[in-house]
């Protein structure tokens, strides 16, 4: 039996121990686990956008999403197998298929976590058609830049800024294949009224959507910007 | 006192009403949307601004919706079904008809602002596909001919028959 608000499961056949309510992504990270992931970010709520984080849970048929599905006492969760695999590798298929991600001409290649995962999964070519709208990069800010061809809709950026930073000056307008961020009323960024140009949302960009104009990438990024500043906070 | 006045008096009752509740956005959203026809960057602003909400949110739910419109329609309102059922029996040609004859696009206006074309899904009347609506008024097994003459003389000032 275990203690009130602990639960213990097995991830991979590990024995872990987690509290209640926690996710099995941070359970299996306590662990040393990785499960791959693009939306989340630690230090950010969870948004179970990207569908990489799939594990299998004996006993369903269905798979779920690690970052927000909670432990439970006695689940056994497996993070790695030939059909995760597939399923994740047919997902950065799809991302890859919905927007020009061409990596030669991006500002993020050999900085970009959708380009990591695409060559840790092997992805070499794409099984389905590629589709997109060309959109207008915003290039109005005097050194922060929104190219919207290259979002994978992680919302990172619309997560850091309103809950780190405390601003929500991002979202995502319209919905399907249509959304695309949006600076406040969907104006240009360098108008905007809200935006403190605080740069996290550049900071914590997996792809080469929002970065700082004429800087190295690899200066600029870093995704424990979020975690870093929720762990110091004071209040 | 303008109209314009009276239709923003509205709105701010209304907002009054759900004591400028942020989870009444949407409720409010489609009440401004009733008075005004349209949302224009003014508008979203002004609502973000009596519900402190941030102004992307705003903008973000109202263009999740795609009743919602952000072009100010035409006097007249053309609706074509675009449901299984109408596509079928032939709406589409019907449409193309519509926009070569009027010059205007689907999801536009003409020029002059005098009519709009919307594409709809379903309106549930299948057995009378294809369906057109002109105006609130439904043309059941529409026709071309039958379409573009309605559309004439809704355009001409003549008066429209009660349904």
């Amino acid at each position: 039996m275990s203690g009130t608000g602990v639960v213990k499961l097995k991830i991979d056949g590990v024995e872990v121990t987690a509290n209640e309510g926690e996710t099995i992504l941070s359970a299996a990270k306590r662990a040393g686990i990785k499960i791959p992931a693009l939306c989340y970010l630690d230090g950010l709520s969870s948004y179970g956008g990207c569908r990489l984080c799939i594990v299998e849970v004996k006993g369903s048929p269905r798979l779920f999403p690690a970052c927000t599905t909670p432990v439970s006492n006695g689940m056994e969760v497996t993070t790695d197998s030939p059909k995760l695999r597939k399923y994740r590798k047919m997902t950065i298929e799809l991302l890859l298929s919905e927007k020009p991600h061409i990596c030669a001409i991006c500002i993020a290649n050999g900085n970009c976590e959708l380009q990591d995962l695409a060559r840790e999964f092997g992805v070499d070519h794409l099984r389905v058609e590629r589709e997109w709208k060309s959109q207008k990069i915003d290039l109005s800010h005097s050194f922060l830049v929104l190219d919207n061809n290259r979002c994978i809709l992680c919302t990172r950026c619309l997560r850091v800024c309103d809950e780190i930073e405390g601003v929500h000056a991002l979202d995502i307008k319209m919905r399907g294949k249509d959304s695309q961020i949006i600076i406040d009323i969907d104006d240009d960024w360098g108008s905007s009224i809200s935006c403190t140009s605080c740069r996290k949302c550049a900071r914590v960009c997996p792809v080469g959507a929002i970065y700082v104009r004429d800087e190295p990438i690899s200066r600029t990024k870093n995704k424990d910007i979020a975690q870093f500043i929720l762990l110091r906070r004071r209040r | 006192m303008s109209s314009e006045d009276r239709r923003l008096q509205m709105l701010e009752r209304i907002m009054r009403e759900h004591g400028y509740d942020k989870s009444a956005l949407l409720e409010i959203l489609h009440m401004a949307h009733e008075l005004y026809g349209y949302f224009d960057k003014n508008l979203l602003n002004y609502i973000s601004s009596r519900l402190n909400l941030p102004p992307s949110h705003v903008y973000g739910v109202a263009s999740f919706y795609n009743l919602f419109k952000f072009r100010r329609p035409g006097e007249h309102v053309i609706s074509a079904c675009m449901g299984t059922a109408c596509y079928v029996k032939g709406v589409e040609e019907i449409v193309s008809a519509i926009e070569r004859e009027f010059n205007i696009k689907r999801g536009g206006s003409s020029p002059d602002g005098r009519i709009s074309l919307f594409i709809t899904r379903c309106i549930g009347a299948c057995a009378m596909a294809p369906n057109i609506t002109i105006d609130g008024e439904v043309i059941g097994r529409a026709t071309k001919e039958a379409v573009l003459e309605r559309i004439r003389k809704v355009l001409g000032g003549g008066v429209v028959e009660a349904r």
